[in-house]
């Protein structure tokens, strides 16, 4: 599966954020869904965290963990694969279908937080907008993102963003976590320098 | 993946990603109030069924439904094919009308290589890719078959590397046992055929597993058992003395079924002769997984036209 965050850091790799930068980041995020969802140990029912696997899911579990540390209430969370939903298929070999976990009780009705590590085109997310209408009627979806960084080719927007980063399309985003990579950071790849001709004026 | 012909094409992580698949979209599809999936939207897939079955086309008219292809079935009566059309014009044909997918039954075993072939070589002066699945061809093999095999087995046991899996009764007349042994021993399991010697095929010495006569010596040892039907249509002389012997020396009935270690699932392709190869009340005991194996086809069969169909042409 080409899936460019997943390349090997090369030589060109820059730190944008440290595992302590994605340690705060979550926790800020957290502090924000609360505050927006006015999710408590009153109002429980109501929100469903949902992350976009891999590592989607993983910033899932890791938002819930947070916000019951915060609020002493755990919020619902699970995953949803949007990779049969995907309008790239036909782009490349047939891709591996991800883990689909939606929580008991369902999305009927709640307040859905999508969550994914790097949101870019928008693609993905549209595919996972997609699964969850099939999944059921939400009464609200948001859309919670470790890293923005642009070039946006559908009318999407995060409601939550850790980090705004403007790249190149050429840049890779790398987003390691623990659960999934040998620990925490996000990197940046800068484009390969392809060795350059001399006498190249073009 | 161009075609499922034979589950010999397969190599372990083939197979295992397409049980991956299938049980991902299992997990999908569960609880879900629509089953449908828009994944192959726009593709069209047809049974072509030159032999009488039941559950494996509509297994696969369901599978493809779900992932919202078109699906169109023909079956060989009431067709062309009743006018004296060759297998080859009829499968050109089918292919040249735009199908993505043909899924062919047939008598003739290596029906479904021949069509592949013809297909191929249409294609390469078409420029046409059509996919072709075998769902059975004579007594050589029916790939999706084993797959679900190998799916419920999976659920059951956790895992299939390792387990010894029983094959009991008509392996001679099977495309499932042969396709079953195959797959089973690629996923590393370790394979029993327990059958009449005059149910056995010339050359089941090179098969990747292990000859018995005895029933009742191998059940104690093994991890699950699968029983093939007795394909009375396909014999034509004295395999066996009679029913009642064949029930007695090969027949799954509930003295045998406290042999196998607690809770062992017991497997039928189906359909099942009750009081022959299966006795009634095991065919409804706990340890009967045909009804998961028929669910588990349908994923199955879904996993498999979406590694051949989804992605793109190769």
């Amino acid at each position: 599966m080409a899936d460019p965050r997943r390349g090997d850091v090369g030589d060109q790799a820059r730190e944008l954020l440290t595992s302590a930068d994605v340690t705060r980041t979550i926790a800020r995020i957290a502090h924000q869904i609360i505050e927006k969802t006015a999710f408590g140990p009153g109002n429980t029912a109501d929100l469903v965290l949902l992350g976009i696997p891999t590592r989607g899911a993983v910033l899932a579990r890791r938002l819930a963990a947070a916000i019951t540390e915060f609020t002493g209430a755990a919020p619902a969370v699970g995953s949803v694969d949007a990779t049969l939903y995907r309008d790239d298929l036909r782009r490349g070999p047939a891709r591996a279908l991800e883990d689909t976990a939606v929580p008991e009780g369902g999305i009927d009705g709640k307040l859905v937080v999508l969550v994914d590590d790097v949101l870019m085109s928008g693609r993905t997310t549209r595919a996972a907008l997609d699964a969850l209408r099939d999944e059921g009627r939400p009464r609200a979806v948001q859309l919670a993102v470790l890293v923005d960084r642009g070039h946006r080719e559908l009318p999407i927007r995060a409601d939550y963003v850790g980090k705004n980063v403007p790249t190149s399309r050429s840049e890779k985003i790398l987003v390691r976590l623990t659960e999934t990579d040998d620990g925490d950071g996000v990197l940046i790849e800068k484009e390969p320098v392809e060795p350059t001709t001399e006498g190249d004026d073009a | 993946m161009k075609h499922l012909l034979s589950v010999a094409d397969l190599d372990a992580a083939t197979a295992t990603g397409l049980l991956d698949t299938s049980s991902r979209l299992k997990e999908t599809l569960l609880g879900r109030e629509v089953r449908k999936l828009p994944t192959l939207r726009g593709r069209t897939v047809v049974t072509l069924f030159y032999e009488d079955s039941t559950r494996t086309r509509v297994s696969f008219e369901i599978a493809g439904k779900w992932m919202s292809a078109d699906t169109i079935n023909i079956s060989a009566k009431g067709s062309s094919v009743s006018k004296g059309e060759s297998l080859r014009d009829t499968a050109l044909t089918v292919s040249a009308m735009g199908a993505d997918c043909v899924i062919v039954r047939h008598p003739a075993s290596g029906a479904a290589h021949r069509i592949a072939g013809w297909a191929d070589k249409d294609a390469a002066t078409t420029g046409t890719h059509t996919s072709i699945v075998n769902a059975g061809d004579g007594t050589h093999e029916h790939p999706t078959q084993a797959l679900l095999d190998a799916a419920t087995l999976r659920d059951e046991l956790g895992a299939i590397a390792g387990r010894r899996i029983g094959i009991v009764g008509d392996v001679l007349h099977s495309r499932v046992a042969r396709s079953n042994v195959l797959l089973l021993s690629t996923l590393g399991a370790e394979v029993v055929l327990i059958a009449p010697p005059t149910l056995l095929p010339t050359g089941v010495a090179e098969w990747p597993c292990r000859v018995s006569h005895h029933l009742d010596a191998e059940l104690p040892a093994l991890d699950a058992v699968m029983m093939l039907r007795v394909q009375a249509e396909r014999m034509h002389g004295g395999f066996f003395p009679s029913a009642r012997e064949y029930a007695i020396a090969y027949g799954l009935n509930e003295n045998r079924l406290r042999l196998l270690p607690e809770g062992a699932p017991v497997l039928h392709p189906g359909p099942m002769v009750r009081g022959m190869e299966i006795a009634p009340a095991v065919a409804d005991a706990p340890n009967a997984k045909v009804l998961a194996q028929v669910r588990n086809g349908v994923h199955v069969r879904m996993a498999v036209l979406y590694h051949l169909l989804a992605g793109a042409p190769e």
